[in-house]
């Protein structure tokens, strides 16, 4: 037998491209009648294992997918027996069996249905500790491993196992169907998963120079999520705004960082090196999530980032329209991160000292305290105001909270200017 | 809970800095004190000469040994050490995340032993 490295590589690459497009969908395929995710994906890794030793040598299956799927089934069903040894197979055991043997079928005329949309919903069931919905859709639908995600949620890779495992278990013993909700219920169980999806995105977007990988694949993994629940429920407006809103934030990536890996503000940006592309798709995505009359956080944010563009294109202060959208968005949504944003865009429209007036309330909230964006506000207000000792000092704080280097570097040149005479 | 979050810095990287990025880095390590004492979190903290400055002490069969340079022979040595209080084991991961010497070379962090 002899394997040359072309075969190896293509069936990894073949089998890489499987695992994105189709892990969600084999996941949810194995386990909606069990509801056993973890036994679903020990016998799906099991099955990629198969296919990175079979491939390279025998050739890459026409339909990789339903290879996966036939040698997962029959892992699946191995195992089960194993457990009940000396018991009768029980009808259960049979069901499944039955079940995955009429469905296999069907495959192999058809695509597999696409359940990955019923399998994020349970991920993202209210019964299941809102903190590890999207750690678990990450690892569930997209099968990302429990030390990328600790990484980037800043969680011990033993406890976030832990947590992931005990998150499946709770799907499995609490019945929690694989389903899409009813018309009535929909709205709000879409928001937990498109809040999950957001989380996912944030903790990518936090890496701002995309320096870390695995953050950066983490905003990609996000974004595909994003793309999949606007196909799967087109109609759905919140669905469109997150993504308008996620486009709006990729398209500036590049601007984000000068050639030096200095941290760059939006206003100074270099709009050449926006994605132009990105922003058309975000703004044709907020329009038809307008006409479909069901405003919410994620067209409101989008919407925000939208107002940011124009003003910095057209160099025409919108500074208003923003406070009031702004407004829009605290109503629905409050938080200490909507009311900092807002104080800087009042800031604008009525000076540095109203704007502080204005964040009195949120410097209430004791979650501030760790809060490094608080403190970059502060304190650029206060140096608005003349207040530079005060200003040095919140500098100081946002500065020993800051995690990424450049962005520490550009408050440290902040915090120079409050000093320098 | 208490942990430590023990810095482990490489010497020839900080060597190669100039005074001007060391200065920064200063400021940096004095604001990172700043924000964990307006957070509440500040319990102390210490760092420590130059690995080439350290004596190693061990009582072998009886026989002290005393020895010149750090214990272990690594690129990254200890440089430092900060003691913090938080409510538990992400909080603490979210300050070694913020110390800079996280992205210099590593923050190892455990738990205070019987905390």
């Amino acid at each position: 037998m002899h394997l040359d490295e072309g075969d190896d590589a293509r069936a990894r690459r073949t089998a890489d491209a499987v695992a994105r497009r189709s892990y969600g969908k084999l996941v949810a395929f194995l386990a909606a009648r069990t509801r056993d995710v973890a036994a679903a994906e020990d016998a799906l890794s099991d099955a990629f294992a198969s296919a990175l030793a079979d491939w390279p040598v025998k050739g890459c299956p026409s339909n990789p997918e339903a290879w996966l799927l036939t040698v997962a089934r029959r892992k699946l069903v191995d195992v089960d027996r194993r457990r009940r040894t000396g018991e009768n197979a029980s009808t259960e055991l049979q069901l499944v069996v039955e079940g995955l043997h009429a469905a296999s079928a069907k495959v192999r005329e058809a695509e597999i249905p696409d359940q990955r949309l019923a399998l994020m919903f349970a991920c993202a069931h209210p019964a299941i500790d809102a903190g590890i919905h999207a750690p678990l859709i990450l690892q569930v639908v997209l099968g990302l491993d429990a030390k990328t995600i600790a990484s980037a949620f800043l969680a011990s890779p033993a406890a976030m196992a832990k947590r992931l495992v005990r998150a499946k278990e709770k799907i499995r013993e609490a019945g929690i169907a694989f389903r899409i909700p009813d018309r009535e219920e929909l709205s709000g169980r879409l928001e937990t998963v498109l809040d999950a999806i957001y989380a996912a995105f944030a903790e990518g977007w936090s890496d701002a120079g995309g320096t870390d990988v695995a953050r950066r694949d983490l905003t990609e993994e996000a974004m595909f999520l994003a793309r999949l629940v606007t196909e799967l429920l087109p109609d759905e407006a919140e669905a469109l705004g997150l993504l308008a809103l996620m486009l709006h934030a990729e398209s500036r990536r590049r601007a984000r960082r000068n050639a030096d890996g200095e941290y760059v503000p939006l206003a100074e940006q270099d709009q050449r090196l926006w994605d132009a592309e990105m922003l058309t798709d975000a703004e044709v995505l907020l329009r038809r999530a307008g006409t479909l009359g069901a405003i919410g956080r994620y067209q409101l944010e989008a919407a925000l980032q939208s107002a940011h563009v124009h003003r910095c294109q057209t160099g025409e202060a919108n500074w208003a329209d923003v406070v009031v959208l702004y407004d829009a968005l605290y109503a629905l949504a409050p938080s200490p991160v909507v009311a900092i944003n807002r104080a800087l865009a009042v800031a604008e429209v009525r000076g540095a000292a109203a704007a502080l007036q204005a964040m009195t309330d949120v410097a209430l909230d004791s979650r501030v305290a760790e809060y490094q964006p608080y403190w970059a506000a502060r304190a650029e207000l206060l140096a608005k105001t003349g207040a530079r000792d005060d200003a040095r000092q919140a500098y100081e704080v946002a500065i020993g909270l800051e995690r990424d280097p450049a962005v520490r570097r550009f408050l440290q040149r902040r915090h120079a200017m409050e000093s320098a005479t | 809970m208490r942990y430590i979050l023990m810095n482990y810095l490489n010497e020839a990287t900080w060597s190669a800095q100039t005074p001007a990025q060391r200065a920064e880095g200063a400021a940096a390590y004095k604001a990172f004190v700043e924000a964990l004492t307006t957070a509440g979190a500040y319990v102390g903290s210490q760092g420590l000469s130059a690995p080439s400055q350290a004596t190693t002490v061990r009582i072998s069969n009886g026989k002290t040994q005393v020895m010149d340079g750090p214990y272990a022979d690594t690129k990254e040595q200890l440089g430092g050490i900060f003691t913090i209080e938080v409510p538990d084991l992400d909080a603490a991961i979210s300050w070694a995340a913020r110390c800079p010497a996280a992205s210099l070379g590593v923050v190892e962090l455990r738990a205070a032993w019987g905390a």
